[in-house]
C-alpha cells in the first residue's frame, strides 16, 4: 500500500514525534509513504478567512506536486491539514471559477490539479480502515491492558459531515485501542473542539474549554488522552499548567498520538516513542504500563438485576 | 367536425400573464372552431353552462377547455359535457394555467405559449374515440389496517350504520400508542379512561372481526372489490377455551424487557398480555422468549392453565377475505434517541424518551405512577424536558412533530403535580400550541413555575465542572433571549422525541398500492382538500400514518375516512377507469413483457391461445405495458400514438406560424 505523506508543519516542530512514530507504525504495517516533494504549509485553519483564493491556491499546489498515478491518495496526520486538503479539492469539483482561478495560481509555478484525481485521507483512517483492526491485532506483541485510554478526536474526524467517522459520536479511534488491549472508557466529550488558535486570542476563553476537556478525562481516570492532532496535542498538553494555575487543579494527563501507544503495543522500544517530548510528563503512565499485572482470565460475573431498577435502554449498534 | 373552444382567466391566476380574450380570438379562426369564448371562471356553474348551451345550440361535437390542470376540474368539463348529451371523453383540457401562467412572467410569450397549448389540444381533441365508463359492484365489508385510535374509530363509524368490519392489528391488542399514555393534553383526562370503552365496544362489536396479532400480507383487486390475504400468527392459546384468567401469566418464569408497550422501562413475561384492559383479553407466547420453544423445556403454563386453552402446536393461519374499501391507519414509530448521541440515552441512566415517561407517570406502568429516577428509589429534585428531539432539525426529521410541544408542556404538569419541590426546565425552539385550549395550557405551565429556556440543547454531560454541577446531568444551551451559553444542572433529562412514519411504511404502501412522501408517510390523494383519500381507488388513510398528528386529529381523520368509505358502500357501484389499456390480439406475439411490466397485476397470459389480455377492471390506464409491448400491439385508449401525435402537431404548427413560418405539410 502505497500513498502520498504530507507531513505538514507541525512535523517538523511541536508534533515531531508524530510523524516520527507514524512512519514506525506504516513500516510495521506495509504502508509506504511518499513525502510530497517541496510540500508547503497548508495555511491551517486561518487563512481561508483572510484571503479566499490564495489559501485555496495554497493547499492545491501540495495537491498538484503528488503525482496522481503513482499515488492517488494523500495522507495528512494533522486533522487541520487533512481537511484542508480535502475541503481544497471538494470545492474545486464543484466550484468552476474556483477551479479555473486556482489553476491560473498554479500554472504560475508550472503546475495544474484536476479535481478529484488525488483522495486526501486522515491517517488514523487509512491504519482502522485500510489496514483494518485485524491486521493491526497481528503486529501486536504486547496489550496495552492495564491502561485507561481516552480517545480524543477533535473537530475534524467526523466534520464536516461525510467525513471518516460519526459527527458527534465517532469509534474508529475507540476500537483501535480497545484492539490493542487497553480500557476505553466513554468520553462524552470527545469531539468538543480544544479551541484551535483561540490561545493566541483569548485565554480565558481556551483555558475554560481545555479545562473542560481535562475534567472530563480526570473524571474517567484517564492515564492519558490518545489524540490525532498536532493542535489538539499542543493545547491540551502546553497548556495544561496554566489550566492547573487558573482553575486550581491539578491535572497531570499526558496527551500522546495513537501512533505511540500503537508503537507500544507492537513491541517498539518505549525509548524509540519520544513520550519525552510531551510537556507533561508519560513516565507514569508507562510505568504503570510496564508493572501491569497481565489480564486475569477471570470470568465477569453477571450482574445481578437490582429489583427496584427499572432498565436501561440498548445502546444502539454502530 | 364542430370545436367550442374555452379560455378560463381563472380571476387573475391566468389573465395576470396571459392575454386570455386574444388567445380566444386567435383560435376562433382556426379549422374546425365554430366558437371560442374567454370566461371569468370556466368552473363555475355559469361557465359550464356556457359549454351545454353551446353544444345544443352549435351543435358541438368537440370541447375545448383551458383553464388549470385536469387534476383539477378534468371531471367538472366531463360532467358538462355529458350533461348536454356529449361522450365526455370528447372534452379536451389544455393546462394554462399550472404549465404557463403560473410559471412564467413575460405576457406575450405567456400568450403565445397558451395559443400553442390551445392548438395542441384542439388537434388531439379531434381523434378522441367516445368511450364508455363502466360500472362494478360494491363489496359492502370494510377492511380496516390498525387498532390505534385512528382505526378503532374508523372501524366503529362504519360498523355502527350497519356495515361489517375487519380491524386487523398486528400487536396482541389493539389501543395503539394512546393505550400507553397516562394523560392526554390540554385536557389531563385520563387516557386509559376514555380510550378503553372504545376499545372494548370495537371488540364485542356484532359488525368488526377483530383480527389481532394479525398482518395484512397481500392485496389484489381494485375499488369496490379487494381481495385480501391476512396472516393470524398463532398465539399459542386456544381462544374458544381461554378464559383470559392470567394465570399462565403469573406462573410464566421468563420475564423479559418489553420493547413495545411498556417503551423499554418495564417486564413483560414470555406469555403476556400488554397490559391489564387489553382487547382482545387473551395472552400470546412470545415464542422466541418462551423456554419451550427455545429450549424444550417448561410448559409451566400448560399446567397451570385451568381451561387447557394452551396450544403449543398451533399454527399461523391464513385467512381470504373481501372487502370493497380499505382504512389504512397503521399509526407512527417514535423517533429513536439513540441516533442523537450527544443527548447521551442509553448512556447516562436518568435520560429517558417521552414514551418511556409516560410510562412512568402511568398509575398501571413499571413504577405505579411514582416519577423516579432509573434506580427506581430516588427522586428527582431538577428535572429538564428537551423538545424537538429528531424533529426541526434537517439532520434527522425537518419537519414539526406536532405533539411534542403540548407533551412536553403535559410532563412539565405531571411533574409539578407528583413533585411539587422539583424545578422544571423545558428547553423548546418555539412553543407550538396551535389548537383548541392548546395556548390556555402554555399559560398555565408559566403560572405553575415552569422554566422555560429558548434555545435547542446542544448536549447532556455529566461531566461536571463545579460542585453544584457534580452527580448531575448537565443540559448545555444557547438561551436565545438572553444571548447567552448555559450549562443547567439537573437529576434527570426528558427527550420529547418527534414522531416518524413506520420504520416499514414502504412495504405497506406497496401492499396497498399507495405513495409515500419524503418522510415515509403515507401520500394523501390532495394535502388540503381530500386528505383522508390515496391516490388508489377505495383506499383511504388515517392517522399519524398520514403525518403526526395528535388525538383529535386522529380521530377527526377515523370518522372522515369511514365517511368516505360508507358514501361508496351507499352509492352500491363504483366507476371504472374508460381509459384502459387493450391487447391487438393479432399482433400480439405472447412475449408477456406485458405482464411482468404491469404494476396492477391487471394483464393476464391467456395459456390456451397464448395471447395477452387486460383486465379492465384492474386496469389504471397507465400506459407501462404500451411502452414495453417490442410488438406494439398494445393500445392505451385515450392516449393513443394518433392523439398524441396529434398533439404534437398541433403544438409545433402553432409555434411556427407564431413566429411567422408555417411548418411544411
Amino acid at each position: 500500500m502505497k500513498y502520498a505523506w504530507y507531513p505538514g508543519c507541525s512535523a517538523e516542530g511541536n508534533s515531531f514525534a508524530y510523524d516520527e512514530t507514524s512512519r514506525m507504525i506504516a513500516e510495521a504495517l506495509g504502508i509506504e509513504f511518499q513525502e510530497i516533494d517541496d510540500w508547503n504549509c497548508c495555511g491551517a485553519t486561518e487563512y481561508f478567512s483572510v484571503n479566499q483564493l490564495p489559501a485555496y491556491a495554497l493547499v492545491a499546489r501540495n495537491l498538484a506536486l503528488i503525482n496522481a498515478e503513482e499515488t492517488p491518495q494523500v495522507i495528512a496526520p494533522c486533522s487541520a491539514c487533512y481537511i484542508n486538503l480535502k475541503k481544497t479539492d471538494e470545492k474545486m469539483a464543484k466550484y468552476e471559477q474556483l477551479n479555473t482561478e486556482v489553476n491560473v495560481a498554479l500554472a504560475a509555478g508550472n503546475l495544474s490539479y484536476e479535481p478529484g484525481a488525488v483522495k486526501s485521507r486522515h491517517f488514523l483512517d487509512v491504519v482502522c480502515n485500510d489496514v483494518g483492526y485485524e491486521a493491526v491485532k497481528e503486529k501486536m506483541t504486547q496489550s496495552l491492558a492495564g491502561l485507561t485510554l481516552v480517545p480524543y478526536y477533535g473537530c475534524y474526524m467526523g466534520r464536516p459531515e461525510d467525513n471518516f467517522d460519526h459527527p458527534e459520536r465517532p469509534q474508529t479511534m475507540d476500537t483501535l485501542l480497545k484492539t490493542l488491549g487497553a480500557d476505553v472508557p466513554d468520553y462524552s466529550l470527545k469531539t468538543i473542539c480544544c479551541g484551535g488558535h483561540m490561545t493566541q486570542l483569548s485565554a480565558e476563553a481556551s483555558l475554560r474549554i481545555l479545562r473542560h476537556l481535562l475534567e472530563g478525562a480526570n473524571q474517567l481516570n484517564a492515564d492519558a488522552m490518545v489524540v490525532g492532532c498536532p493542535m489538539c496535542q499542543l493545547n491540551l498538553d502546553a497548556y495544561q499548567k496554566d489550566v492547573n494555575s487558573a482553575y486550581k487543579t491539578n491535572y497531570q494527563i499526558p496527551i500522546v498520538y495513537f501512533s505511540q501507544v500503537m508503537g507500544l503495543a507492537f513491541g517498539m522500544d518505549p525509548e524509540t516513542l519520544m513520550f519525552e517530548r510531551g510537556i507533561v510528563s508519560s513516565k507514569a503512565m508507562l510505568e504503570k504500563w510496564l508493572t501491569a499485572e497481565p489480564a486475569s482470565k477471570k470470568r465477569r460475573r453477571r450482574e445481578k438485576r437490582d429489583k427496584n431498577a427499572l432498565p436501561m435502554p440498548k445502546q444502539l449498534e454502530s | 367536425m364542430k370545436k367550442g373552444v374555452y379560455i378560463c382567466h381563472c380571476g387573475s391566476n391566468i389573465a395576470g400573464t396571459v392575454d386570455v380574450e386574444e388567445v380566444s380570438k386567435w383560435a376562433d379562426d382556426l379549422e374546425d372552431v365554430a366558437i371560442s369564448r374567454d370566461y371569468k371562471f370556466m368552473c363555475s356553474s355559469l361557465g359550464q353552462e356556457l359549454i351545454e348551451k353551446d353544444i345544443e345550440e352549435y351543435g358541438l361535437d368537440r370541447v375545448v377547455v383551458a383553464s388549470c390542470s385536469p387534476h383539477m376540474h378534468e371531471s367538472t368539463f366531463r360532467g358538462a359535457c355529458q350533461r348536454a348529451g356529449l361522450n365526455p371523453y370528447f372534452m379536451e383540457m389544455a393546462n394554462i394555467r399550472e404549465h404557463c401562467s403560473w410559471v412564467h412572467k413575460d405576457k406575450e410569450a405567456g400568450t403565445e405559449k397558451s395559443k400553442a397549448l390551445v392548438a395542441a389540444a384542439l388537434s388531439r381533441v379531434g381523434h378522441h374515440e367516445p368511450l364508455v365508463i363502466q360500472y362494478a359492484p360494491v363489496d359492502k365489508n370494510t377492511l380496516v389496517v390498525g387498532g390505534g385510535i385512528a382505526g378503532i374509530q374508523a372501524a366503529l363509524e362504519i360498523a355502527n350504520s350497519g356495515y361489517h368490519v375487519y380491524l386487523v392489528e398486528r400487536e396482541p391488542s389493539i389501543g395503539g400508542h394512546m393505550s400507553q399514555l397516562d394523560k392526554t393534553f390540554p385536557t389531563l383526562d385520563c387516557s386509559a379512561c376514555i380510550l378503553t370503552p372504545r376499545m372494548f365496544e370495537a371488540g364485542n362489536h356484532e359488525n368488526i372481526t377483530l383480527l389481532t396479532y394479525s398482518e395484512v400480507e397481500n392485496v389484489d383487486g381494485y375499488i369496490g372489490n379487494f381481495e385480501v390475504r391476512i396472516r393470524k400468527r398463532a398465539r399459542a392459546i386456544d381462544e374458544e377455551a381461554c378464559t383470559g384468567c392470567g394465570l399462565c401469566e403469573e406462573k410464566c418464569p421468563i420475564s423479559v424487557v418489553d420493547d413495545v408497550f411498556e417503551a423499554g422501562l418495564g417486564y413483560r413475561k414470555a406469555v403476556y398480555r400488554p397490559f391489564p384492559q387489553a382487547v382482545p383479553k387473551y395472552p400470546v407466547i412470545d415464542r422466541e422468549n418462551c423456554t419451550w420453544y427455545q429450549k424444550g423445556k417448561c410448559r409451566l403454563c400448560e399446567k397451570v392453565c385451568p381451561t387447557d386453552a394452551i396450544d403449543f402446536e398451533q399454527e399461523d393461519e391464513i385467512l381470504e377475505v373481501k372487502v370493497g374499501n380499505i382504512i389504512v391507519a397503521t399509526g407512527y414509530d417514535a423517533f429513536d434517541a439513540r441516533r442523537i448521541p450527544q443527548y447521551g440515552y442509553g448512556r447516562y441512566p436518568n435520560v429517558f424518551t417521552g414514551l418511556e415517561f409516560e410510562r412512568m407517570t402511568n398509575a398501571a406502568g413499571p413504577t405505579t405512577g411514582k416519577v423516579v429516577l432509573r434506580d427506581g428509589v430516588n427522586v428527582p429534585e431538577s428535572v429538564a424536558i428537551i423538545h424537538c428531539v429528531g424533529s426541526r432539525d434537517k439532520k434527522y426529521n425537518e419537519y414539526c412533530s406536532a405533539v411534542c410541544c403540548m407533551y412536553s408542556l403535559k410532563f412539565a404538569h405531571m411533574v409539578h403535580d407528583k413533585l411539587p419541590d422539583a424545578k422544571v426546565y423545558n428547553f423548546y425552539i418555539d412553543i407550538r400550541t396551535p389548537a383548541k385550549g392548546y395556548e390556555e395550557f402554555y399559560h398555565r405551565l408559566l403560572e405553575e413555575g415552569t422554566i422555560f429556556i429558548r434555545g435547542r440543547a446542544a448536549s447532556i454531560s455529566d461531566v461536571a465542572l463545579t460542585v453544584e454541577e457534580e452527580g448531575k446531568l448537565i443540559v448545555t444551551a444557547e438561551d436565545t433571549l438572553i444571548g447567552e451559553q448555559r450549562r443547567i444542572p439537573v437529576d434527570m433529562a426528558i427527550l420529547s422525541t418527534g414522531l416518524e412514519a413506520r420504520h416499514d411504511s414502504q412495504e405497506v404502501a406497496r401492499t396497498f398500492s399507495i405513495s409515500i412522501d419524503k418522510n415515509g408517510f403515507f401520500r394523501e390523494r390532495h394535502p388540503k382538500l381530500d386528505p383522508v383519500a390515496t391516490m388508489t381507488g377505495g383506499v383511504f388513510i388515517a392517522g399519524a400514518a398520514q403525518g403526526p398528528r395528535d388525538i383529535p386529529s386522529s380521530v377527526a381523520q377515523g370518522a372522515a375516512a369511514a365517511a368516505r368509505v360508507l358514501s361508496i358502500i351507499d352509492k352500491g357501484e363504483v366507476e371504472m377507469e374508460a381509459a384502459t389499456a387493450e391487447v391487438n390480439d393479432l399482433t400480439c406475439v405472447g412475449c408477456r413483457m406485458c405482464v411482468i411490466s404491469c404494476p396492477y397485476e391487471a394483464i393476464d397470459y391467456l395459456e390456451d391461445r397464448q395471447k395477452a389480455e387486460v383486465n379492465r377492471a384492474l386496469c389504471k390506464g397507465c400506459g407501462t405495458c404500451v411502452a414495453a409491448c417490442p410488438s406494439k400491439s398494445i393500445t392505451l385508449h385515450h392516449f393513443t400514438d394518433q392523439e398524441l401525435m396529434a398533439q404534437m402537431t398541433g403544438a409545433m404548427n402553432a409555434l411556427f406560424e407564431i413566429d411567422g413560418v408555417l411548418m411544411p405539410a
